[in-house]
């Protein structure tokens, strides 16, 4: 069954139409990147799925979990996926540590020592054990984006939304983040990215959507769509024509 | 110039001033603290809250921003009575503080909470997050921190004016010097020690409130 069921799903910003009737399954432990011009609807796509945006037809499941207004529903659809952002957004006022403990406390009641227990495993999985009594001023763009991971992996979602996750980054710092994101696709975590690194999205993911005008424009496995792109759309994109 | 300076008096009316200190301190206190948590209310209702209820809080926050600050003492002593609420001085005094800091505080959070980037409630949101989780744990802290000079300035403003309850004959510093003033008939230094005594406790106040700020807010941060 597929984990994320996004069905003809449309989404207009007053009279412009972003997404335009998107349909698309992804597996479990799939790696799908979103490619596409910017307007093209893909940022806007991701925050559909966990609910930051209202669709306007359509429906997008996730996990058995039907987006639908209101608190409850989008709880439970955000408890099975989580999301990653191009500004980090941290909270500043606390801890890389605290940062990682304060949904499981506050959403989940987890008890504070086995919030704490979970925030050191998931900072020790980003590589960032040892910053854990850092407040977020204190570490670099890659250092904070990494805590950002962690943070979304501690609530234990089933998915990982990444909303163009490097492009806030320092050049020399991106691959610190690609690296962490290639260890969690390879642990079998189910990504769907929007990115403009097009060699991790070659070498990492197991699909790639092309998006042109808020529509599925062309998809397919990384090889074809970066080898052979079928749409002049496409070609012009990935600087063919 | 034949004016001499006399302050032999103040021994004999030094427990006048203490008595009336003691109250302009318990007005502020009681001012502050009621006042700033009625204006966080207010400010999360009005920036976050249901639709219904911001209507009420912007025509609070308007009545009373755009009202002498005597004329809304009056109002609670003088006229809530009319309507079977009977009170002391003081508690008019001390109500009259709250309702008037509660409004302006109102918008001073508020503009600290709407200056919260909006990444930090969507970060709180993906988190899954209620949206008032969001705001209790993720916005409130760095929004207080990010006005607290604002609102530390407007509590030394109320404080100041609570020189005006004294028009009820609550007993603070202004109406102890009042009282002294007509006892022993010299005005000049009885204000003279008075508005010393003000002084002090606004510089005084202010350093609290910096010493409350540093406890809340440990180190200066944003959000970026």
């Amino acid at each position: 069954m597929s984990l994320i069921r996004i069905t003809e799903v449309r989404k207009r910003f007053g009279d412009n139409e972003v997404l335009k009737g998107i349909t698309l399954d992804v597996e479990p432990g799939e790696v799908v990147a979103i490619i596409g011009k910017s307007g093209s609807g893909k940022s806007t796509l991701l925050r559909c799925i966990n609910g930051l945006e209202a669709i306007d037809e359509g429906s997008i499941m996730v996990a058995g979990a039907q987006l639908l207004p209101g608190e409850a529903a989008l709880k439970a659809l955000r408890l099975k996926i989580g999301m990653i952002f191009q500004a980090f957004n941290l909270f500043p006022h606390l801890t890389a540590g605290r940062n990682v403990m304060l949904a499981q406390m506050v959403v989940k009641k987890t008890p504070e020592p086995e919030a704490e227990a979970m925030a050191r495993r998931m900072l020790d999985r980003v590589g960032l054990a040892h910053k854990f009594d850092a407040h977020p001023d204190e570490l670099s763009g890659g250092q904070q984006q990494r805590v950002a991971i962690a943070r979304a992996l501690a609530m234990e979602p089933m998915g990982l939304l990444c909303d163009e996750i490097t492009s806030a980054l320092d050049p020399e710092l991106v691959n610190e983040v690609l690296a962490v994101v290639r260890e969690l696709a390879a642990d079998g975590m189910t990504l769907m990215m929007v990115t403009h690194e097009m060699r991790f999205a070659r070498d990492v993911c197991s699909r790639v959507v092309f998006m042109h005008e808020g529509r599925v424009h062309e998809i397919g496995l990384p090889d074809m769509v970066f080898a052979k792109p079928s749409t002049p759309e496409l070609k012009q994109f990935l600087g063919m024509l | 110039m034949g004016y001499r300076l006399d302050f032999g008096w103040i021994p004999q009316y030094w427990p006048v001033l203490v008595s009336g200190i003691g109250v302009t301190i318990y007005l502020i206190a009681a001012g502050a603290a009621a006042g700033c948590l009625l204006g966080m209310v207010c400010a999360w209702t009005r920036a976050l809250g249901p639709a219904w209820a911001r209507p009420v809080v912007v025509a609070y926050v308007e009545m009373i921003r755009n009202t002498p600050f005597m004329v809304q003492l009056f109002f609670i002593f003088f006229g809530l009575p009319s309507l079977g609420l009977q009170m002391t001085e003081l508690q008019a005094a001390t109500l009259a503080m709250i309702v008037n800091l509660g409004a302006y505080s109102c918008e001073i959070i508020r503009a600290g909470i709407e200056a919260t980037p909006r990444g930090q409630f969507e970060a709180g949101a993906s988190l899954a997050m209620s949206r008032f989780q969001t705001f209790r744990y993720v916005v409130l802290v760095p929004a207080l921190q990010r006005i607290w000079p604002a609102l530390s300035s407007q509590i030394v403003i109320v404080m100041l004016g609570s020189a005006v309850v004294s028009q009820i004959a609550a007993e603070d510093l202004s109406y102890a010097a009042n009282f002294i003033q007509s006892r022993n008939f010299r005005a000049f230094e009885t204000y003279i020690v008075s508005t010393l005594i003000y002084l002090l406790l606004a510089i005084l106040l202010r350093q609290v409130l910096a010493w409350v700020g540093r406890a809340l807010f440990p180190k200066r941060r944003s959000a970026r």
